[in-house]
């Protein structure tokens, strides 16, 4: 399908009040509540459409797999510098920006969102539009670009993005320590404030993994003053996928995954069950039969928020429930670019 | 409250004096309760409120509304508290920007976006325009370093947009809310986010004998994979203008002038400088002098902070432009204003945040003279729109507010202005916050589509014309 067909489709099930499943490889499928509605599959709206290095700018279509503008981008030493997850090979740009989720360097270069330029969206009544731009500064009108990254779907199509790159870093090394997990979530908070290029933390049964990128000088000070034992440089590459990817035995099994989203300085939550701990302490990763309710509210009382992230199911709802101010807000948001309230319902809430 | 024309003179405009509309009354809050009420008071009776930091807004976004409150929030100068272990400050939101670092500073911290005016803007003026500054090519602009921003809706509805963690369930809300130019709540509280202050930073001043080239030492910077701390260009009219203003110690036979910023670690910043250096020179820099101590790099700094005040010494009035370009557009943009100079018969000296492509041309004129005024706004028109033209953005930083109103129809479609107006509606109702600023109504596209018919293509065709 091309823009104007996809355009006609969102019309006319518009038209008929017809649920609209929006889709790129599919590999997010478990991210949110279960999606319902005939299927729109966006894989045929592919390719990069523009891509200058020294302008620090891609623009791509939606369907482009997210594997094939990395290695774009590495041929010109750059990178997506939120480092997003791609559960998959088939992980498309337009899912990856509409799901919103960032890696392992998200605490110390910004999220997806910190990233989006500007877009060009099909809404739910089938009209075409475009927010932002390529350029990295740009107040005209609402920030609907940011907006939409996270939206699940439920705002528009996203047809296209334009995203800031960065040069990937001149070297990069990784450092494991032993520390308990309080002691690691005050080092972390503590690190952050010094000028060290810490780029992903990630601990996980006492053990605690660093990296660094920057200049070659910076690492060797880094590493001097943090200490720890360095892992060989695939060992570490392959850890990171494994963090990124939740390939990571960590992740293995079928209890149910919960992402948890706090201040990095929140205490050590007491929750039963696993933890692995990115971020510098900002996202949480809980392993746990605990019910919804509790990690709720115990995530809430350290001021953050628990989304159920891989679950058999999610009677609960996947995401935390807004405020009535902020849910009347959604609603309106939701009816502006979607008043027949057709595109992915439910995915995000069960209001909409 | 103040309604007295005496006392309510200095509110008639901000930053962009060009407009001045006197406010019916003036309100002062001291407490969120009072703002609360107000709004909720307004609301009631349908009475327009104007939000207003520190007024140093450059697109007239807190220009007052003639039958309305102006809702002053410059007795919120409290610093709630900084927590040096989170990294973060919570302040209300007259705080002025460069006191955030100020406060940070004795813990090695400060906030990143440095607009010129930080010494006096105020961060609840920084979240509704989404702020730049000199070093946002490395550290990004106010949407980047902001956790949560709370106030209240124009019903007077506490909310709070993000939080402490890095995200929050549902829409990006607080992305939505920074750069709103006051039209969505008022803001009665910011928390930012604090950085480590680097080890170490060095400026380089680089020399250019021709404009072209120091475009093209800015993608060649990047092209190397560097990314400046801060790279910013200046043309010849401007470093005169300054030097004679600051003595910040400019290269004045330089056609153009490059600062280009590293900072880091002591290593790093050896490192890349040497690296920054390399790459200027192979790009035909007639001079480099690198900053040997802090008090230079400073000075080099304060001239590029001053260059508007100092155009402002040498011209009655000027007129600042803030479009962004895509970064290999900016020979062409730089000689498109060339023309335009003649053209209008004025002066325009150029600054540029170079690094990202946002443009500073100062037009200078005399207010007044009317003819010129009238002339300098078609200059400005006709810039903003070749920015558009060549996949740029009328605004950067700035904001439109009042002033790039129209250029917003050249820019945006009428559905997409038709989504920026729900939006609106979805959080005002009544259109009772800020009315009239940022996004045009359709009936005024139209009107000025009529005005602009470019090679036969009238925009906004579909529009009914008035």
């Amino acid at each position: 399908m091309n823009p104007q067909e996809f355009q006609e489709r969102i019309r006319e099930a518009a038209g008929r009040g017809a649920a609209v499943r929006i889709r790129g490889g599919g590999t997010k499928d478990f991210y949110g509540n279960a999606a319902r509605g005939e299927l729109l599959d966006t894989r045929s709206h592919a390719g990069v459409v523009a891509y200058e290095p020294t302008e620090l700018v891609m623009t791509a279509r939606c369907g482009t797999p997210l594997r094939e503008i990395q290695e774009i981008l590495g041929e010109k030493n750059q990178m997506l510098a939120f480092e997003p997850p791609h559960f998959g090979p088939a992980a498309t740009l337009g899912g990856c920006v509409a799901a919103g989720l960032s890696g392992p360097r998200r605490a110390s270069a910004g999220a997806v969102r910190d990233f989006v330029l500007g877009t060009k969206i099909i809404d739910g009544r089938g009209q075409a539009l475009a927010f932002g731009g390529q350029v990295m500064k740009n107040v005209a009108g609402y920030d609907v670009s940011r907006l939409l990254a996270g939206s699940l779907g439920t705002l528009g199509l996203i047809l296209e993005v334009s995203l800031k790159v960065l040069p990937r870093p001149a070297a990069e090394a990784t450092l494991r320590l032993e520390l308990p997990q309080a002691r690691a979530l005050e080092s972390l908070n503590r690190w952050a404030g010094q000028p060290l290029p810490i780029s992903a933390s990630a601990w996980l049964d006492g053990e605690l993994a660093l990296r660094l990128s920057g200049s070659p000088g910076a690492l060797r000070a880094a590493a001097e003053k943090i200490g720890g034992e360095e892992l060989e440089r695939s060992v570490a590459q392959g850890y990171w996928i494994g963090i990124r990817e939740q390939t990571d035995p960590f992740f293995a099994g079928d209890v149910p995954l919960w992402r948890l989203s706090l201040p990095s300085h929140a205490a050590q939550i007491e929750l039963p069950g696993a933890q692995l701990i990115e971020w510098g302490g900002a996202l949480r990763w809980l392993k746990t039969n605990a019910d919804a309710v509790t990690v709720r509210s115990a995530t809430a009382r350290a001021g953050g928020h628990a989304t159920l992230f891989r679950a058999g199911d999610k009677p609960e709802g996947a995401f935390t429930a807004l405020t009535p101010v902020l849910a009347r807000l959604h609603r309106g948001l939701k009816a502006v670019f979607d008043p027949a309230g057709i595109l992915n319902p439910g995915r995000m809430s069960a209001e909409f | 409250m103040l309604w007295q024309e005496e006392d309510t003179r200095p509110y008639e405009c901000d930053g962009l004096t060009a407009y001045r509309r006197l406010p019916m009354v003036v309100a002062l809050p001291e407490t969120d309760a009072q703002v609360q009420r107000i709004l909720q008071t307004c609301h009631a009776l349908g009475v327009p409120v104007v939000p207003r930091g520190a007024g140093t807004g450059l697109s007239g976004g807190a220009l007052p509304p003639g039958d309305g409150v102006l809702l002053s929030l410059a007795k919120f100068t409290r610093v709630v508290r900084v927590d040096p272990l989170a990294r973060i400050a919570v302040v209300q939101p007259g705080v002025r920007n460069a006191a955030i670092s100020d406060v940070s500073a004795p813990f090695g911290l400060y906030y990143a976006p440095d607009p010129s005016s930080q010494i006096a803007c105020s961060i609840g003026g920084n979240v509704a325009e989404n702020s730049g500054g000199v070093h946002c090519l490395k550290y990004g602009l106010t949407v980047h370093n902001v956790l949560r921003v709370r106030g209240y809706s124009i019903e007077g509805v506490a909310v709070d947009f993000g939080s402490e963690a890095l995200d929050s369930p549902g829409l990006d809300l607080l992305a939505l809310a920074i750069g709103s130019e006051g039209l969505l709540a008022v803001t009665t509280e910011v928390t930012v986010k604090l950085l480590p202050k680097p080890e170490a930073a060095r400026v380089i001043m680089a020399s250019f004998d021709d404009v072209r080239k120091a475009g093209d030492a800015v993608a060649a910077v990047i092209g190397a994979g560097i990314i400046p701390a801060g790279l910013e260009m200046m043309d010849r009219p401007a470093t005169h203008a300054v030097e004679q203003f600051v003595h910040a110690g400019y290269d004045l036979d330089a056609v153009a002038i490059l600062l280009c910023e590293s900072d880091g670690s002591a290593a790093e910043v050896e490192d890349e400088i040497a690296r920054m250096k390399q790459v200027l020179e192979a790009a035909g820099a007639t001079r480099l002098a690198v900053s040997r101590d802090d008090a230079e790099r400073l000075r080099f700094w304060s001239g590029r902070k001053a260059a508007f005040p100092a155009v402002g010494r040498i011209s009655p009035d000027y007129y600042c432009m803030d479009g962004t370009i895509p970064k290999k557009r900016l020979g062409e943009m730089l000689n498109f204003i060339g023309t335009l100079e003649k053209k209008y018969g004025l002066r325009c000296p150029n600054v540029f945040h170079a690094g990202d492509g946002n443009l500073h041309p100062l037009i200078l004129f005399d207010a007044n003279d009317p003819a010129q005024l009238k002339r300098t706004e078609e200059f400005a028109s006709e810039v903003m729109e070749k920015c558009v033209e060549v996949g740029g953005t009328i605004t950067g930083e700035h904001g439109v507010g009042v002033e790039k109103i129209d250029q917003m129809c050249a820019q945006f479609s009428a559905g997409e202005l038709e989504i920026f107006h729900a939006i609106k509606r979805a959080y005002d109702a009544k259109g009772l916050l800020n009315p009239g600023k940022a996004v045009p109504a359709l009936s005024r596209c139209a009107e000025f589509g009529r005005k602009h018919v470019k090679t036969g293509v009238q925009s906004h065709a579909g529009l009914p014309r008035f």
